[in-house]
C-alpha cells in the first residue's frame, strides 16, 4: 500500500487552534497539519471583535473577574477548574500573539488596545469592563495570519487541501487517520503517536447561519462514528446580531462602541431583559429578548428583525443616558469617522450587502447560528475523555471550537473563542508532544483504509432517488425552527423524527460524479452526513434536557433546575439511535445563583 | 431576474481543452454570483468544481474571474455587475486543475519567498508584557495588514501573466506589512529579495491589482513605498 506517512503529531485542521497546537507540537516532535482548506481560508479568519484578557490596559481588571463572569455567562455549565485556567492562561497568550506579531490597535501609551464586550464586567461594579483586545473588527484574522506566519518560519509541514474521515484507533490507543487528497482522490494513511482534532464547529446544520460553508462538524462526526460520545450539544449560540436573511456577523464590538439595538416602536428593549448592562447582555440572553419581542409582534415590520443602530446621534444620545465615560473620564462621544475606524469591515460588510451606511442608517439584525459551546468532550490538557468517568483515549486531543472542555458551559461570551482556541490549542499541543515523546507508533488495522472505501462507496452507490442538496436544506430548516432559540418538547420530538427520516433518505442519495479530481460533489454530500449525524445528536441532547439554561430554552421548562440538570450531556451515537449518559460539572468555588445582567 | 450564466469548464479527467457551460437561472438583484454558483451546483450539475467558504469576504477561497474582471464571487452582487449577462472563469495566470479551482502552489510560494513573518530577536519587555507600538506606527502598515492572500491582485497583473516567476503584487503586500512595522528587524533582507530580478521593479505600475483587491488595500501604493525604500534605503 502507498502514500503511508508517519509522524509524532498530527493535527487535523489548520485554524487558529490547529494552528497553534501545531506551532507548540512541532518545537520538539515531527508534526504535520492536515486541513480541507488552505489554513489561511480557516474560519477563524472570520472572528471580529476581540480576545478577551484581563491586561488591565484602561481600568482595574483581574484573571479572577474574566473567570467569574465566564461561569456566569456559561449559566453554571461550565468546568471551573478549566475556565480558571483558561483566563489565568489568557493574558499570556495574547502577550504571546503581540509578541508573534499580531497588530493589535494601541492604547496613547503603546499598549494593547481593549474595548467592552457582552457580559465582561467589573465585579466590583458590575458595569462592562474593557477587556477585549482588539485588531479593528478583525482580531480572528490577524490571529490566522499571525499564526500562520509563525507556522512558515517554523517550517510546519502541511498537507493542504486533504480530507481526513477517518481516525484509526487500535487496542484502545490512537493508530493515525485515512484523508483523502482532494486533488488526486488518492487515499492517505498518516500513522502518529498522537492525533489533535481541530475541525471547527458545525453551524451549517442550521439555515441563518454565521458560519462558513466548511463549518460542517467532520471532526466530531468522525469521532461519533467510532464511538466517542459528543458533550453538550444541545448548546449552541445563536448570536443576536446576524445580517437579516444572510445571517452574516455583526460584532459585539458594535454594541461596544456603543450601538443600540431597537424595535419596532422604537423602543430602547434589552432595557427590560438587562437593566444593568442591557444591549452589553451575553448573547443568549439578547437572543431569547429578540425572541421574545418577536412574539410580542414588536420586530420590525412583522419580518423578525430588529434595528441595530450605530449612528452618532444615537450612540452619543444613549451614551450620555448611560452617563458613559472614556478612560481618561470624559463624556463618551463618537463622530462618524471613529466609528468607521473602529468597524471597518463591517461597514463594508453592510454597504456590499445591504446597501446600508452604519454611520447613517440602522442595521438590520435578526440572530444567526453562531457557535458550538458543546462538542468532543476533553479535560483541560487538551486529552479527549469518552465517558462518565473522564477516562482518556490515549494519543487523542482535540481543540477549539469542536472541542467541548467545557469552559463555555451553556452559553459562550463574546471573545472567549478565540481565548479557547489560543489556550487550549497551546497545551494540546504541548501535551501531544509530551506524549508522542514517550509512546511507540500503533500497528496500522489490516485495513486502514477500508471504514473510508466503504463510505464513498457507498456514497456511489445509492438508489439516487434522493438528492443532497434538497435534503440539506430540510434539515437546515428544521434544525432553524425546532432546535434554535426557543424549543418545545413537540418540536424537538418533530425534530428528532424528522433527522431520522433525512438521515434514512440520506441512503438513496447518489454521488453521480466518479471523477478523482476535486470530487467536490462527493466530499460535500460526506460533509451532509457528518452534520446530519450531528443534527440527530443535537435534537436528542436538547429534546431529553427539561429545563432553561444559557442557550438551551425551553418554553415548556423555562427554569434552569440545578437539583437534575446541574450535569454535562454525553451523547453516543449507536447507528440509528444516540444514547445518552451525563457527568458532573466542576464547581470549584463559585456556587450556582440566579443569572442576571 | 433571469440570469444567463456562462461557465468555464474543465474537467482533465476527460477533456483535451476546457468548455463553457449555460445556464439559467432566477436570480434576485441582491444575490451574490456564488449564490449562483451554489444554484448550479444543488439544481443543475453538481460536479462543478469551485473553492469557496465563508462567503463573505474574509477567508479569500472564492477569487475567479467575473465577466473578465478579478473578484470574490461572494463579494459580487448580481446587481453590481449590471447585466443579466454573467460569465465566470478562473483565474489567470495559473494553471487550471478542474473547473474554477486553479493550482495555488506558486502563489503561495512567491508568498513565502518573501518569509512573511516578524523577525525580532531582540529581547522581549523585561516584564513580560507587550512591546511599545504608537497607534501612529500600527496605522504606518495596517492597511497591507488586511490581505486575504485571495491571489485576485497577482492574477490580474501584466506583468504575471507575462512571466509567472514574478513574485506578484500580493506578495509584495505582505513584505510592505512586514517591512513597515516598527517591531520588525528584517526589512533589508526583505527589501534586498524585493530589489531581485524577479522582485519588485517587474511591477509596470498597471493598478490592476488595486483595482482587483476585494479588501480595497491601497496596493500599487504600497508597492511605490517598497520601491522608494529600495532606493533611498530609507522606512519613512
Amino acid at each position: 500500500m502507498s502514500n503511508i506517512h508517519e509522524f509524532d503529531v498530527v493535527v487535523v485542521g489548520g485554524g487558529g487552534a490547529g494552528l497553534m497546537a501545531a506551532w507548540y507540537a512541532s518545537k520538539s516532535v515531527r508534526t504535520a497539519v492536515i486541513s480541507k482548506l488552505y489554513p489561511i481560508r480557516s474560519h477563524t479568519g472570520a472572528a471580529q471583535g476581540g480576545i478577551g484578557a484581563a491586561l488591565g490596559n484602561y481600568e482595574e481588571d483581574h484573571p479572577e473577574w474574566h473567570t467569574f463572569d465566564t461561569i456566569k455567562g456559561s449559566d453554571y455549565l461550565g468546568d471551573q477548574d478549566a475556565i480558571s485556567f483558561m483566563c489565568e492562561e489568557a493574558v499570556q497568550a495574547v502577550y504571546d500573539l503581540e509578541h508573534m506579531g499580531l497588530p493589535f490597535n494601541r492604547t496613547p501609551e503603546g499598549r494593547i488596545a481593549q474595548r467592552p464586550f457582552g457580559g465582561h464586567t467589573n465585579n466590583a461594579s458590575g458595569k462592562p469592563v474593557r477587556r477585549s483586545c482588539y485588531a479593528a473588527d478583525r482580531t480572528g484574522h490577524m490571529i490566522l495570519q499571525t499564526l500562520y506566519q509563525q507556522c512558515i518560519k517554523n517550517k510546519n509541514i502541511f498537507f493542504d487541501e486533504y480530507q481526513v474521515m477517518d481516525l484509526l484507533i487500535v487496542d484502545g490507543a490512537v493508530a493515525g487517520v485515512v484523508a483523502v487528497e482532494m486533488a488526486t482522490g488518492e487515499l492517505h494513511t498518516f500513522r502518529s503517536k498522537a492525533v489533535i482534532f481541530a475541525t471547527g464547529g458545525h453551524g451549517r446544520i442550521w439555515e441563518i447561519t454565521s458560519n462558513a460553508y466548511a463549518y460542517t462538524g467532520d471532526g466530531p462526526a468522525i469521532l461519533a462514528r467510532r464511538g466517542i460520545p459528543m458533550e453538550d450539544m444541545e448548546f449552541f449560540q445563536f448570536h443576536p446580531t446576524g445580517i437579516y436573511k444572510l445571517g452574516i456577523l455583526i460584532t459585539e464590538a458594535v454594541r461596544g462602541e456603543g450601538g443600540i439595538l431597537f424595535n419596532n416602536k422604537g423602543e430602547r428593549f434589552m432595557e427590560k431583559y438587562a437593566p444593568r448592562i442591557k444591549d452589553l447582555a451575553s448573547r443568549d440572553v439578547v437572543s431569547r429578548a429578540m425572541y421574545l419581542e418577536t412574539r410580542a409582534g414588536n420586530d420590525v415590520n412583522g419580518q423578525r428583525f430588529f434595528n441595530l443602530d450605530v449612528r452618532p446621534e444615537t450612540v452619543n444620545k444613549y451614551a450620555e443616558i448611560d452617563g458613559r465615560t472614556r478612560p481618561d473620564g470624559s463624556a463618551y462621544q463618537v463622530t462618524a469617522a471613529e466609528i468607521m475606524s473602529k468597524i471597518p469591515d463591517i461597514a463594508d460588510f453592510c454597504l456590499t450587502y445591504l446597501g446600508v451606511d452604519p454611520t447613517k442608517q440602522p442595521i438590520p439584525v435578526q440572530p444567526t447560528a453562531h457557535y458550538a459551546m458543546g462538542g468532543i468532550p476533553t479535560n483541560k490538557y487538551g486529552q479527549v475523555v469518552i465517558d462518565e468517568k473522564n477516562t482518556v483515549l490515549p494519543g487523542l486531543y482535540a481543540a477549539g471550537e469542536c472541542a467541548c472542555v467545557s469552559v463555555h458551559g451553556a452559553n459562550r461570551l463574546g471573545t472567549n473563542s478565540l481565548v479557547d482556541l489560543v489556550v487550549f490549542g497551546k497545551h494540546a499541543g504541548i501535551n501531544a508532544a509530551e506524549f508522542a515523546k514517550g509512546a511507540d507508533l500503533k500497528p496500522l488495522p489490516e485495513d486502514p483504509t477500508g471504514e473510508v472505501m466503504r463510505q464513498i462507496e457507498a456514497l456511489h452507490a445509492g438508489s439516487g432517488k434522493e438528492r443532497a442538496a434538497a435534503l440539506g436544506k430540510e434539515m437546515r430548516v428544521e434544525m432553524f425552527d425546532h432546535v434554535g432559540v426557543f424549543r418545545t418538547d413537540e418540536g424537538l420530538q418533530h425534530a428528532v423524527a424528522k433527522v431520522q427520516e433525512l438521515r434514512e433518505r440520506f441512503k438513496q442519495v447518489r454521488v453521480a460524479d466518479s471523477g478523482k479530481v476535486f470530487n467536490m460533489e462527493m466530499l460535500q454530500t460526506w460533509e451532509l452526513g457528518n452534520m446530519l449525524d450531528l443534527a440527530l445528536v443535537t435534537a436528542q441532547s436538547a429534546l431529553a434536557r427539561t429545563e432553561s439554561r444559557g442557550a438551551h430554552a425551553r418554553d415548556d421548562f423555562p427554569q434552569r433546575d440545578d437539583a437534575t440538570w446541574l450535569k454535562h450531556t454525553l451523547a453516543w451515537l449507536d447507528g440509528e439511535q444516540v444514547r445518552l449518559g451525563y457527568k458532573p460539572v466542576v464547581v470549584t468555588q463559585y456556587q450556582p445563583k440566579e443569572r442576571t445582567y | 431576474m433571469l440570469i444567463h450564466l456562462k461557465v468555464f469548464r474543465f474537467d482533465p479527467q476527460t477533456e483535451k481543452a476546457p468548455h463553457y457551460d449555460n445556464f439559467e437561472l432566477q436570480a434576485e438583484p441582491t444575490d451574490r454570483v456564488l449564490d449562483l454558483l451554489e444554484k448550479v451546483r444543488n439544481e443543475h450539475d453538481a460536479s462543478l468544481g469551485l473553492r469557496r467558504s465563508c462567503a463573505h469576504g474574509v477567508c479569500g477561497s472564492d477569487a475567479m474571474r467575473i465577466n473578465g474582471k478579478n473578484a470574490l464571487a461572494c463579494k459580487k452582487l448580481v446587481r453590481d455587475l449590471n447585466s443579466d449577462h454573467i460569465t465566470i472563469e478562473p483565474l489567470l495566470g495559473l494553471k487550471v486543475i478542474r473547473d474554477l479551482i486553479v493550482d495555488m502552489k506558486p502563489f503561495f510560494e512567491h508568498y513565502e519567498s518573501l518569509l512573511p513573518y516578524l523577525i525580532n530577536e531582540e529581547p522581549l519587555p523585561t516584564d513580560g508584557k507587550e512591546r511599545i507600538q504608537t497607534e501612529e506606527q500600527v496605522l504606518r502598515y495596517e492597511d497591507t495588514t488586511k490581505c486575504i492572500l485571495c491571489a485576485a491582485c497577482t492574477t490580474s497583473c501584466p506583468s504575471f501573466w507575462a512571466d509567472g516567476k514574478y513574485i506578484g503584487p500580493a506578495a509584495i503586500v505582505n513584505a510592505h506589512r512586514f517591512v513597515f512595522d516598527s517591531r520588525d528587524r528584517a526589512a533589508a533582507k526583505r527589501l534586498k529579495i524585493l530589489n531581485q530580478q524577479f522582485g519588485v521593479w517587474r511591477c509596470r505600475t498597471a493598478f490592476n491589482c488595486t483595482e482587483a483587491c476585494p479588501r480595497e488595500i491601497k496596493i500599487t501604493q504600497a508597492i511605490a513605498e517598497v520601491k522608494r525604500a529600495i532606493t533611498t534605503g530609507k522606512l519613512d
